[in-house]
């Protein structure tokens, strides 16, 4: 089946087999290999991406039903080249990450967040990103993070 | 993890989809959100011919106040339901169970049609609609008919839906009394292992209905006729379990599921009596 779609604001038409998933689509069609899989469940949130500007988990969506749509994976954040989205920004400042596996699913899940709560308070932080998990931070730095990316005031010991 | 191979249309109207359903007959599926079919087949649990994609009807999604009744359209997202003003001042226990289903990721996908049509007796949808005493409103060959909430899971994922039947609409009283949500899990993310949802009905009674505690979404009926033969909440709540056989599974036993009930079902009724929700 023919889908099109326009990733990182470049239209792609392919043909796709139905059951091929979106974050197979993604990383071995189009080779955007930043979205990770982790789960394969629909669990823990690193392939999140946006289809139209809002996170999905993309191990969980079908290519086809993506078709006309616009998707914005973790390579389509920044502005340019040099430069960083305000999320990762944030995070790199924070320190919200360690080894990274987790990041781009936690940024793509932290810019649709702050969409739909551009000043969200500290838990509204930890119950919009609870579908997405994080092996090494204890999470503490990326509350921060997106605290900090929203503007507002960044705790110095979080309360859980 | 990748499914079978299977075949698929996207539908363009109620119509066609009811076409392609009759068409493809019983090796059709539809597809809404596919937040509980698409797992289901990455396990190869389930595998349909052919997928009938239904998730683009946006004429079925909507939240609408008709006189005293709320509608909602199947293919309305949980998202949306979560932040409709019409449900949050109408229904606000379907706006707030609405805003508790998964994490957001699932909540921008998954439909409430889905949610109602799987039939599974773990999701937290199901039972807001049991205790508003809701109507689920199918299209098909036969043209619509109504179905009352009580008669419509008839079994484990099995509803009143017929295969080449679609779930078009779910139709709740507005409720301006109060209300209790309560879930039970371990990991935020997740299906309750026992919920249980109070309503504060306009005809005066309270309606009581439970997740996760038998082959479907149900009422919990010995709570009910206890309340209305006048019982406290706390006499009221410590027969939540009667006569229900909750599933053992990894995260509880029967006998847990059936204690939680309980004091979930007692929370529940506290938090109603004391005007809250
Ligand atoms: C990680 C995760 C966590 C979740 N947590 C929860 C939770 O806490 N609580 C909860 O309640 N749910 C939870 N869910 C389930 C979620 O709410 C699903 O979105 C929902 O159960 C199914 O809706 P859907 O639109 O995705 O349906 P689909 O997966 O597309 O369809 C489900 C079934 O219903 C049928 N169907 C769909 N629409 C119709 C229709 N209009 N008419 C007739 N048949 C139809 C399909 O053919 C299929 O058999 C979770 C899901 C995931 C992946
Ligand atoms: S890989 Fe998609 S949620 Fe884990
Ligand atoms: S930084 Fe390692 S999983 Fe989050």
């Amino acid at each position: 089946m023919r889908v099109g779609m326009t990733v990182n604001g470049k239209a792609h038409e392919q043909e796709v087999e139905p059951r091929l998933l979106l974050v197979h689509y993604l990383r071995d069609v189009l080779g955007l290999t930043g979205t990770n899989i982790g789960c394969d469940t629909t669990s823990c949130g690193a392939c999140t991406v946006l289809l139209d500007g809002v996170s999905v988990k993309s191990c969980t969506v079908l290519a086809v039903q993506a078709d006309g749509a616009s998707v914005t994976t973790i390579e389509g954040l920044a502005p340019g080249p040099d430069q960083l989205h305000p999320v990762q920004q944030a995070f790199r400042e924070h320190h919200g990450l360690q080894c990274g596996y987790c990041t781009p699913g936690m940024v793509m899940a932290a810019t649709s967040l702050l969409a739909e709560h551009p000043h969200p308070t500290e838990q509204q932080v930890r119950e919009g990103l609870e579908g997405n998990l994080c092996r090494c931070t204890g999470y503490h730095n990326i509350v921060k993070a997106v605290l900090a990316a929203a503007g507002g005031e960044v705790p110095k010991e979080p309360v859980a | 993890m990748i499914p079978a191979t299977f075949d698929y249309r996207r539908a363009d109207s109620v119509a066609d989809a009811l076409a392609l359903l009759h068409e493809y007959g019983d090796e059709a599926k539809l597809l809404a959100g596919g937040h509980s079919l698409l797992p289901l087949m990455k396990l190869r649990l389930a595998t349909p011919q052919m997928l009938v994609d239904v998730g683009r009807l946006g004429q079925l999604s909507y939240v609408r106040q008709e006189g005293d009744e709320v509608a909602i359209g199947a293919l309305t997202r949980h998202r949306d339901l979560e932040v409709s003003e019409v449900a949050r001042h109408s229904v606000p226990v379907l706006a707030h169970v609405a805003g508790q289903v998964g994490d957001p990721q699932v909540r921008h996908r998954g439909t409430i049609g889905g949610s109602i049509a799987h039939g599974d007796p773990a999701s937290d949808l199901p039972a807001v609609v049991l205790a508003l005493g809701g109507t689920l409103v199918v299209d098909g060959p036969g043209g619509r008919r109504e179905i009352p909430s009580t008669e419509f899971f008839t079994g484990f994922l099995e509803t009143a839906v017929r295969p080449d039947e679609m779930l078009v609409e779910i139709r709740v009283a507005s409720t301006a009394g109060g209300w209790s949500f309560q879930k039970f899990n371990r990991r935020a993310q997740d299906w309750a292992i026992v919920g249980a949802v109070a309503v504060a009905a306009a005809d005066g009674a309270t309606r009581v209905s439970l997740v996760h505690m038998g082959a479907t979404p149900l009422r919990a009926a010995a709570t009910e006729s206890a309340l209305a033969g006048g019982a406290t909440p706390a006499e009221a709540a410590a027969v939540a379990a009667e006569g229900l056989e909750p599933p053992s599974d990894a995260n509880a036993s029967r006998e847990y599921r059936r204690h939680l009930a309980e004091v979930l079902v007692r929370r529940a009724l506290e938090d109603v009596s004391l005007g809250h929700g």
